[in-house]
């Protein structure tokens, strides 16, 4: 849209039964996704799930093999990258490095043939606090500022939509946090809408309105963060986002109130509302700071799930909480996340314990169970870093 | 002991290394002030003669030939870099048929000895009756320039982030102001780099021009030629000249990038205070 107005606000994003397909493998799959104006939406998932080739299809840098995108409703499906009312925050920045800051802020307006693209790019500089900076090369900044000047110089432009790669990905945990802050405030202060890549889950869940868990070309599950994370529908979103202890068995009774699956002899419960299947051999779970330890059983109560006993195999302080692995035959490990709230630990490693948690915490997979995994600890973490070694690489 | 030894060893062989390098160049710089009369061998007195009237013996001829020498270098500069820009962006970028055939062609003429690749071209321009003037001459050193105009460009090329072109695309460029605005000045320092290597490979050429050229005549021929019976004093006014206004340039880059350091350092001092 080489028009010289700004976008008023930001714009819905229709996808419709988006394919791509590249030499030798499939990327996406049947894609339909709708995002609303205005919203902050992540697409979340390991490398190599699509997410980048989505946003890229999006940003016009690649062609889908069949279906179509739709911008504020128009079709732009056969438009050039520089024709669509799209701008990019690369992963790299990909500031460039021949022009100052000000001039990489200025370049869309100039392209555009906007009125004042000088006075306008301080004023978006100024919105980044780095006005003070606009003569300097990119490379005279630090990360956290070149991220800055990345968003400037695409937020500058009033795209009807907003695509952010993985724009945090290169920046140290604190520097992540603040500008995880600062970029939701821009989005809230400028009203665009925001479609935001990413691999990290917690990034994720702090930003954005609503997140879709993305999966070998699909969408696994799409809704709010806390209702993604309090009751995910598929074992890979329950281990992809967050941490889950899932157990399969077969179900003995289904009443109004919950569904009870035999799990190694324990009979669990899971309110009916959050169990997806309700027949045969289903999959549950619980996360795992739900979960209580008890060094004696407890007494029995029909609200409380209790498992074992089982050995405590693990113990690891990470200061704000403990994490306890606790084998129990026949059901698998357990991790449990413990708040410290005295000093030291009650429970030792070795020690015979019982684990207990509210029927209410607990979720039923929609998962076909052969193909869930029983339980698997840590998928999350060494996905995430197995890809933050690629990227590094 | 060994402490001491060490410390002159290295200055004095490096200034011995050095001296040994620069003779040929002071000997040339000076006997261009030799009033000489046929050959340019015994010191005979100085003058300014050779230098003021450098175009004034043999009918021009040095003028002539160096003027040609300037004339090719530039055409074949112009058209290898050209030419090697392009191919060192489509091999970079793009992926098509036969692209490692492509890479290996190119490889080749830095390969041949010059000998072989001077003979072969003269024998092709002789069968298909091409007569050899300045035209033969310019064709066979665009070829040879631009293997190593795509050597240095896609060097380049390949240091340079797709992400950069698509971010120039996103922000609202087409494709020509994507290449005049980001590509090109980004890999401008390469493009330079090559045209200069390019000039200087095709001025001082001698062995594959001597099988090309027919009658035409350039600096290295004619000083091939001359040396037979006596270079010229103002061969050797030409070489000078040539010499000295490399060092200029060479300085001046040098100084003005030192200056630039500087002010950078600067500016980054008073951004951080």
């Amino acid at each position: 849209m080489t028009t010289d107005t700004f976008a008023e606000s930001g714009a819905d994003l229709e996808l419709v039964g988006i394919h791509k397909r590249f030499p030798g493998f499939t990327a996406i799959e049947e894609l339909n996704l709708t995002i609303p104006a205005g919203s902050f939406f992540a697409l979340l998932g390991p490398s190599g799930c699509g997410k980048t080739t989505t946003l890229r299809l999006v940003a016009g840098l690649e062609a889908p093999t069949a279906g179509r995108i739709l911008v504020g409703g128009t079709d732009v499906t056969n438009q050039k990258s520089f024709q669509r009312p799209v701008n990019t925050v690369f992963q790299s920045y990909a500031l460039f490095p021949h022009m100052t800051v000000l001039e990489n802020v200025a370049f869309g307006l100039r392209r555009r043939k906007m009125a004042d693209p000088l006075g306008k790019a301080h004023e978006v500089l100024r919105l980044v606090e780095l006005d003070h900076l606009a003569s300097r090369r990119p490379q005279q900044l630090s990360g956290g500022q070149q991220q800055r000047v990345a968003l400037a110089r695409a937020i500058v432009n009033r795209p009807a939509l907003l695509l952010l790669d993985e724009p945090l990905g290169a920046l140290d945990l604190k520097l992540r946090r603040q500008m995880q802050l600062e970029l939701k405030t821009i989005q809230e202060d400028v009203g665009l809408t925001f479609l935001h890549v990413t691999h990290d889950q917690e990034e994720a869940m702090t930003m954005a309105d609503t997140i879709a868990v993305m999966n070998k070309g699909r969408i696994e599950q799409m809704g709010a963060p806390q209702e993604l994370y309090e009751l995910p529908r598929t074992a890979f979103v329950a281990n992809f986002l967050g941490q889950s202890n899932l157990f399969t068995g077969p179900v003995v009774s289904t009443t109004s109130a919950g569904v009870a699956v035999d799990v190694a002899g324990h009979k669990i419960v899971v309110p009916a509302a959050r169990a997806h299947r309700t027949t045969g051999e289903i999959t549950i779970g619980v996360r795992p700071e739900k979960l209580t330890l008890h060094s004696a059983k407890p007494i029995h109560d029909a609200d409380v799930n209790v498992m074992g006993p089982g050995r405590v195999t693990d113990v690891s302080f990470s200061g704000v909480s403990t994490q306890y692995l606790v084998e129990v035959p026949g059901a698998g490990t357990l991790i449990v996340f413990a708040q410290n709230m005295t000093f030291g630990s009650d429970v030792k490693f070795g020690d015979e314990v019982w684990v207990s948690w509210g029927v209410g915490h607990g979720f039923g997979l929609d998962d076909d169970p052969a193909d869930a995994p029983r339980f698997e600890a840590d998928f999350d973490t060494r996905s995430i870093a197995a890809q933050r070694h690629l990227e590094g690489a | 002991m060994k402490h001491s030894i060490s410390k002159w060893v290295l200055p004095a062989y490096s200034a011995l290394a050095l001296l040994i390098l620069m003779i040929p160049i002071g000997y040339t710089f000076v006997y261009s002030f030799n009033d000489s009369l046929k050959s340019n061998i015994t010191w005979r007195g100085f003058t300014l003669d050779k230098w003021l009237n450098v175009c004034n013996v043999q009918n021009g001829a040095v003028c002539e030939a160096f003027g040609n020498s300037i004339f090719i270098g530039v055409v074949a500069t112009v058209l290898a870099t050209t030419l090697g820009t392009m191919i060192a962006i489509a091999m970079v970028r793009y992926r098509f048929k036969f692209r490692s055939q492509l890479s290996l062609f190119l490889f080749l003429p830095m390969a041949t000895p010059e000998v072989v690749l001077g003979a072969g071209l003269a024998a092709q321009f002789l069968s298909i009756g091409v007569p050899k003037d300045m035209l033969t001459i310019i064709l066979a050193h665009t070829m040879f320039c631009i293997s190593f105009v795509v050597v240095a460009v896609k060097a380049r090329v390949a240091s340079l982030d797709p992400a950069l072109e698509e971010a120039g695309r996103d922000l609202y460029g087409s494709a020509l102001q994507v290449f005049l605005r980001i590509t090109f000045p980004l890999l401008l320092p390469g493009i330079l780099a090559a045209a200069l290597l390019s000039f200087a490979l095709s001025f001082d050429d001698f062995i594959i021009t001597n099988f090309n050229s027919g009658a035409v005549s350039t600096f290295p021929k004619y000083i091939w030629v001359s040396a037979a019976r006596g270079i010229p004093a103002e061969a050797n006014v030409l070489a000078s000249a040539v010499f000295i206004l490399a060092l200029i340039v060479v300085v001046t880059v040098q100084v003005s990038g030192a200056a630039r350091a500087k002010r950078l350092e600067k500016l980054h001092h008073a951004g951080v205070n």
